[in-house]
């Protein structure tokens, strides 16, 4: 009888851990307890001697992001989406980061496509904080959709890295643990004002011709406020609706104004059209800055129009952010650098050239990983700890986050590259001319 | 001064163009007492044509259009025998409602063909500089086309035997009847005759402008505006409207911001409603 009654509950025993062993296979890796693995599942009968040192504990992490699989943020989000799982892939390749106890840190990732939907972004990410239970997230691409994820993070305390979100605002309203990876909106266009100084100190006055969008209207605001502050004089501050295709009146408005040098833009449809209207209108200008369209390689269909036109871009292959210029800055570099990150990201996309949405999206998961480095640990008190303390230079830029209490989180060391499109044996190419210690080739001032 | 000059020579030959996309709207208004709704959605089929011919082929965008005309009046027939025929005498909801129909269908399949990407036709004219005005090429031929366009429709109207018909089956359709005239056949052809315009007019915006398969949806509400500045059901007092409303769009800007020129617009839709509502060029009697 009683051995019945223990076969009975050795089978029941065996039912249940394969029931378990089921769910633990279906629900993503556990968190901060160590999923199972081969180097920790061998029977105690076969344990090692007690006083051999215990095999290494691994620990995989879940990072949950959503991505805009459709929607009008298909394209970058596909490509910032890229860049964060070459830098998952190479890690995990690689063992994995090591902790000082032994501990090895393995990546898993979940993620679910937002539609380019702030509402779905607000009810994936809640789902990926609960029930997915993601120890870190990455925030989805655009300001829009961070701003709803970045809420969310705060209310489970989830550390997530944003890329791909400019906005400032974000990082205004009292969030601790949401740091920002790129450069904000209020900084987007201060850099071409510092290149305009440079090149010609004599410039006085400025056109903003900008898309009424909340991004762009954020730039040139604090560009033009910048400007102002350092005595320039604005003779035009214009918005144009984003469905602008005729940008005839604001060209016959700049040809009456005669303003040394113009700046503002949009996104990559308005921003190209005005630079070709202004070709085709022959508009003397020295010095024409525009946001978002120049740093895309398809600009150079434009041809003679693109040409000497400055753009503003998070990263670009050619800027020289390596281990030498941050040694020669007395600064820490971590990771790879540029020429390396181009190479493996070719390889891993058939070719695809990296845009600064790529790169974003390794940087953010480079960030994590240097701040898990850091703190040792995964607990995510310790990793927002080790994110405030940041201050080093990576492929992507100087990376330092702002601490106090007004704007937690905000980018404040990397700053925007900017490009111009200048003629190299007959092709069209782009080439970093600002900063100057990121610099590639002088600018062509004033612009053919 | 310079800068106004400019501003209302632009605003001229943008204003051609938006006079033939108008005149199209009013014929079909005119003859059959129908709103297009699908008219928007046409113009942008117009700049697919050419871009997909110019693409394809490497044809010459001018070339282009004459090939998307003939597609315009086959398809503008097509649609009336399909959708508008079987309601054309029913109340105006019907013919609203099926002509709508047309427009989500066009936009529907339009959308998962091409997607709502903005797409260039990269052609390009040169400019011409003469002091401080500068014309583009492109505007310049598309002006050219348009008062083209213009006078041959004047001429079939006025001159051929079913521009007869045509005025005919507008002025009393029963009474035509009686007289012979094949009036279902004839409100086929206007009907046709209305989506070429529309399709005339999205292929030379297409060689200065950015489009999207969305981008139609402007153009038919400047249709509209210029519909009634020049007198619904009246084709050449549309080119006439279309040349007001050009002008207007060069001059707004030179002494507001240029996103008051719809306001600006439409105010003066609601007006010339109000206190002169069958144009400034006389509507259909």
């Amino acid at each position: 009888m009683n051995r019945k009654l223990l076969v009975i509950l050795m089978l029941l025993m065996v039912s249940l851990f394969v029931a378990c062993g089921g769910d633990d296979a279906a629900a993503p890796a556990a968190v901060d307890e160590p999923a199972p693995a081969e180097e920790s599942a061998a029977p105690a009968e076969e344990a090692a001697p007690e006083e051999a040192a215990p095999a290494p504990e691994t620990q995989t992490i879940v990072v949950g992001y959503t991505a805009s699989q459709t929607g009008s943020q298909n394209v970058s989000s596909t490509r910032q989406v890229n860049g964060l799982m070459l830098w998952m892939n190479q890690v995990n390749a690689a063992g994995g980061l090591e902790l000082s106890d032994g501990t090895k840190i393995m990546f898993d990732h979940v993620s679910y496509d937002d539609e380019s939907n702030t509402d779905r972004v607000q009810e994936l990410y809640t789902r990926m904080a609960t029930e997915d239970d993601a120890t870190f997230l990455i925030s989805p691409y655009s300001s829009g959709l961070t701003a709803a994820a970045a809420v969310i993070a705060e209310q489970y305390g989830k550390v997530m890295v944003t890329t791909g979100a400019a906005s400032d605002s974000t990082y205004q309203q009292g969030l601790t643990t949401v740091f920002q990876a790129y450069t904000p909106a209020s900084r987007y266009l201060t850099g071409a004002v510092d290149l305009l100084a440079q090149l010609d100190p004599t410039v006085k006055k400025l056109a903003f011709v900008y898309e009424n969008s909340k991004f762009s209207t954020d730039v040139v605001n604090a560009a033009k406020a910048y400007a102002e502050s350092l005595g320039y004089e604005v003779v035009l501050h214009e918005g144009y609706d984003p469905e602008t295709t005729d940008f005839g009146p604001f060209i016959n408005k700049l040809q009456d104004a005669a303003p040394d040098a113009i700046l503002g833009g949009g996104h990559f449809q308005d921003g190209s059209t005005f630079a070709r209207q202004i070709n085709e209108k022959n508009l003397e200008v020295n010095f024409l800055t525009l946001l978002v369209a120049p740093p895309e390689p398809d600009f150079a269909d434009l041809g003679d129009a693109a040409l000497g036109v400055i753009g503003p871009s998070q990263w670009e292959p050619q800027a020289a952010f390596t281990k030498a210029s941050a040694d020669e800055a007395g600064m820490e570099f971590y990771g790879i650098e540029s020429d390396q990150f181009v190479i493996d990201y070719e390889a891993a996309y058939d070719g695809e050239e990296p845009s600064y949405h790529s790169a974003g999206g390794y940087a953010a998961g480079l960030l994590l990983e240097k701040a898990i480095v850091d703190a040792d640990s995964t607990d995510p008190v310790k990793v927002a700890a080790a994110l405030d303390a940041m201050d080093l230079l990576t492929f992507f830029g100087h990376i330092k986050f702002d601490t106090t209490a007004e704007s937690h989180g905000l980018q404040i060391g990397h700053s925007m590259v900017y490009i111009q499109w200048q003629e190299d044996g007959g092709n069209l190419g782009k080439q970093v001319v600002w900063p100057a210690e990121g610099a590639t080739a002088d600018a062509l001032y004033p612009m053919p | 001064m310079d800068f106004i000059l400019a501003s209302v020579i632009d605003g001229l030959l943008l204003g051609f163009v938006y006079g033939v996309a108008a005149m199209g709207l009013t014929l079909i208004w005119g003859v059959m007492n129908v709103i297009n709704l699908s008219h928007g959605p046409i113009i942008a089929l117009g700049m697919f044509g050419v871009y997909l011919i110019f693409g394809a082929f490497s044809l010459n965008p001018y070339v282009a259009i004459l090939i998307v005309a003939v597609l315009g009046l086959v398809l503008g027939v097509a649609i009336y025998y399909v959708a508008v025929q079987r309601v054309i005498n029913a109340p105006h909801l019907s013919t609203l409602l099926a002509t709508f129909s047309v427009n989500m269908i066009i936009i529907g399949l339009g959308t998962a063909i091409f997607s709502a990407s903005p797409r260039n036709v990269e052609f390009s004219l040169g400019s011409l500089t003469l002091g401080p005005i500068t014309l583009l090429g492109t505007r310049v031929v598309a002006a050219f086309a348009a008062m083209l366009v213009a006078g041959a429709l004047y001429l079939f109207l006025y001159r051929t035997r079913y521009g007869r018909y045509i005025r005919a089956v507008a002025n009393n359709r029963d009474a035509a009847e009686l007289m012979g005239v094949p009036s279902n056949r004839i409100l086929a052809l206007s009907f046709g005759l209305g989506t070429m315009l529309a399709a005339i007019a999205g292929g030379l915006i297409a060689t200065f402008f950015p489009f999207t398969i969305l981008a139609g949806g402007a153009y038919e509400l400047k249709s509209f505006v210029i519909g009634v500045l020049g007198g619904l059901g009246n084709p050449i007092g549309a080119l006439f409207g279309g040349l007001i409303l050009g002008v207007l769009e060069g001059i707004i800007p030179t002494f507001m911001p240029t996103t008051w020129v719809p306001v600006v617009e439409f105010l003066l839709f609601v007006l010339i409603l109000l206190v002169r509502p069958q144009g400034l060029f006389g509507a259909k009697s």
